[in-house]
């Protein structure tokens, strides 16, 4: 046991020794979620807008200046007709468009509906789909206005779009649990799988088999560095997701905690067989960015909208580890979902840790012969 | 030079497939003897050195290393033997005292102990100005004397030394040779393998392995006498080199670098 503490006391030495290492450990997660709370902003602020408004009267008005007086668009003119859209688009600094049927008002209120188009620029699908469920909830309130104003209270524009998009709550969420799982994998595999290899390739370990250190005490003293420091990041994440950004875990924490320690023992496994299976740095970095680390930033979605992607993609996030843990970890953190509803992903992390481990143990008896 | 047998081989084997590493090897080794160990590239050596040092088993035949059991007590073996290879083995991003304390932690020597030896052993290679610099600021010199110390801390009853002056000015391999005298007048037991035929002289006995078998084992001036050569490396030169090329391409060692 002495032995072996000894051991992970040089491994952390080996960490505490290079800021390089510490600035991934440390660094990285906190540059990402302060990148992503900050300026990948998911709330929308200044976006400029322009109107095509065909019937000019007073209802059409103050529609328009409701919106522009809600602080989140700029108005970038008046088009005079529908050729002008595309040529607007194309300057680049409107990011859509309103577009007002002729009589407008007088539809309104004879008719009981109207009809409004918001076009929007969808090369920009994220910032297109905010600017539509920003507009939609400014109409909404409108027509509560205007049925409020009316005398006999008449319904006046007749699809009632429900406000589904809460610029407060969900925003800064969503890349959360990606952060972490993205850190998670990127400490524990890539990490460890460079710092074994690099024991290899420096031919320190070959000196450690020798000594009396038991192999299965190597591996575990190279880990467990990594498992402390990984699990210390987890709640640094939580702390500082909540003291910026005011971000509630909804489900149960001992759960959250309890399901990343699995997760982390997964990617510890994984980096481990890695290690076993790259002869150099090189190698076990490669396989650790090219497996793990693309298809982890591509799954959690807070870079690209999973909807947008072909059905392959559903395939390949059934083989790939970090997919189940998003589900959990988003599942816990904003949906507030207990163990009933993420045991089966649970298993399947917890079956791959044991595959992994399995896989590790076979190669490496294979390789002492 | 005829103390207690310390390592015994009888009738070892060793395959890898169908390649035969090592054919059959019969050897002895006394205690606080230094042993030259010497072959080309592929003739086996590190094969041996490797079940010796026990990270691999036989395939046949006996190895006894320091009264432990090659084969079946490994574990035994590592805790009695010192090995220090080609390779640089240190930390270098890790003090020289940081070193020498893991290193002496790992091979289980209690702390008051271990400080007294870390202590001797500075001092003894002038290293205190270093004790807290880290390895990658020292020269190749004192970093390869350094391993060797740290390879012996432990007083292991035999140090297996794999070409441990590959790379290093004939000033410091010197001095490197005095540390090894130095070691087996302790009675420490000096394995080496070694690529400089002038260090093959320095050894009370060496042995030369080709293609797997050893085909002499004497003392240096007892092979210059029997092959009739003014050096040992006249001697390896007429033994170690097969008078034809093998027809098939020899098959290099097996990897030993890609562990775990």
């Amino acid at each position: 046991m002495k032995r072996f503490l000894g051991f992970v006391k040089k491994e952390f030495l080996h960490i505490f020794r290079d800021y390089r290492t510490l600035i991934i450990i440390f660094g990285i997660p906190a540059a990402q979620i302060l990148i992503f709370g900050f300026v990948v902003r998911t709330d929308i602020k200044d976006a400029g807008v322009a109107v095509l408004d065909l019937s000019g009267d007073e209802i059409t008005q103050r529609l328009t200046n409701k919106i522009f007086s809600s602080g989140f668009f700029v108005n970038n003119g008046n088009l005079l007709n529908y050729n002008d859209i595309d040529a607007t688009f194309k300057k680049g600094n409107t990011k859509a468009i309103y577009v007002f049927e002729e009589n407008f008002g007088s539809n309104l209120y004879r008719e009981g509906k109207a009809s409004m188009s918001i076009i929007t620029d969808g090369s920009e699908p994220n910032v297109a789909t905010l600017i539509t469920n920003y507009t939609t909830a400014i109409v909404n309130d409108f027509n509560r206005e205007l049925n409020n104003d009316a005398v006999n209270s008449v319904l006046l524009i007749q699809p009632e779009v429900k406000m589904f998009y809460n610029p407060k709550l969900e925003s800064h969420f969503m890349f959360v649990p990606g952060v972490i799982t993205l850190i998670l994998i990127l400490i524990c595999a890539l990490m460890t799988s460079v710092t074994i290899t690099r024991e290899k390739e420096f031919g320190t370990m070959e000196v450690l088999l020798v000594s009396p250190l038991k192999p299965l005490q190597i591996i575990l003293g190279k880990v467990t560095p990594y498992f402390l420091l990984s699990f210390i990041n987890i709640i640094l994440i939580l702390i500082l997701s909540w003291l910026v950004f005011g971000l509630p875990i909804k489900g149960s924490v001992v759960l959250l905690l309890f399901e990343s320690m699995l997760y982390i023992l997964m990617s510890l496994s994984l980096g481990i067989l890695i290690s076993i299976l790259s002869k150099t740095m090189q190698q076990a970095i490669f396989i650790s960015f090219l497996g793990l680390m693309l298809p982890t930033i591509l799954l959690s979605g807070f870079i690209f909208p999973i909807e947008n992607m072909p059905k392959v993609y559903d395939v390949v996030s059934k083989i790939v580890p970090p997919s189940y843990f998003i589900t959990i970890i988003k599942g816990i953190m904003i949906k507030g979902i207990g163990i009933t509803f993420v045991w089966k992903q649970t298993l399947v992390i917890f079956f791959m840790t044991l595959l992994f481990i399995g896989l590790s143990v076979s190669k490496f008896k294979v390789r002492l012969q | 030079m005829t103390g207690d047998t310390v390592i015994s081989v009888k009738d070892l084997v060793k395959k890898f497939g169908n390649f035969t590493a090592n054919d059959n090897l019969n050897f002895e080794v006394f205690e606080g003897e230094i042993f030259g160990f010497l072959g080309a590239n592929g003739a086996g050596k590190t094969t041996a050195i490797r079940i010796l040092s026990g990270l691999s088993r036989p395939t046949s035949g006996r190895a006894t290393v320091a009264g432990f059991d090659a084969g079946t007590q490994p574990e035994k073996i590592k805790k009695n033997i010192g090995y220090m290879c080609q390779k640089f083995s240190l930390y270098e991003d890790l003090t020289v005292r940081e070193n020498i304390m893991l290193y002496g932690g790992i091979y289980g020597m209690k702390l008051p102990a271990l400080k007294e030896r870390i202590h001797q052993l500075l001092n003894k290679l002038r290293f205190e100005e270093y004790e807290n610099r880290i390895i990658s600021d020292l020269p190749l010199g004192l970093r390869q004397k350094l391993a060797f110390a740290i390879a012996v801390l432990h007083e292991p009853r035999i140090v297996f030394l794999d070409e441990p002056t590959g790379g290093v000015d004939p000033i410091t391999r010197r001095q490197f040779w005095e540390m090894i005298y130095e070691t087996a007048s302790m009675n420490i037991t000096v394995f080496v393998t070694t690529h400089y035929m002038d260090e093959a002289e320095y050894c009370d006995r060496v042995s030369i392995m080709s293609e797997g078998k050893i085909v002499a084992l004497d003392t240096p001036a007892e092979l210059k006498r029997q092959y009739n050569a003014e050096s040992v490396e006249e001697v390896f030169v007429k033994i170690a080199r097969p008078p034809n090329p093998p027809k098939s391409g020899l098959k290099p060692e097996p990897d030993t670098t890609g562990m775990i």
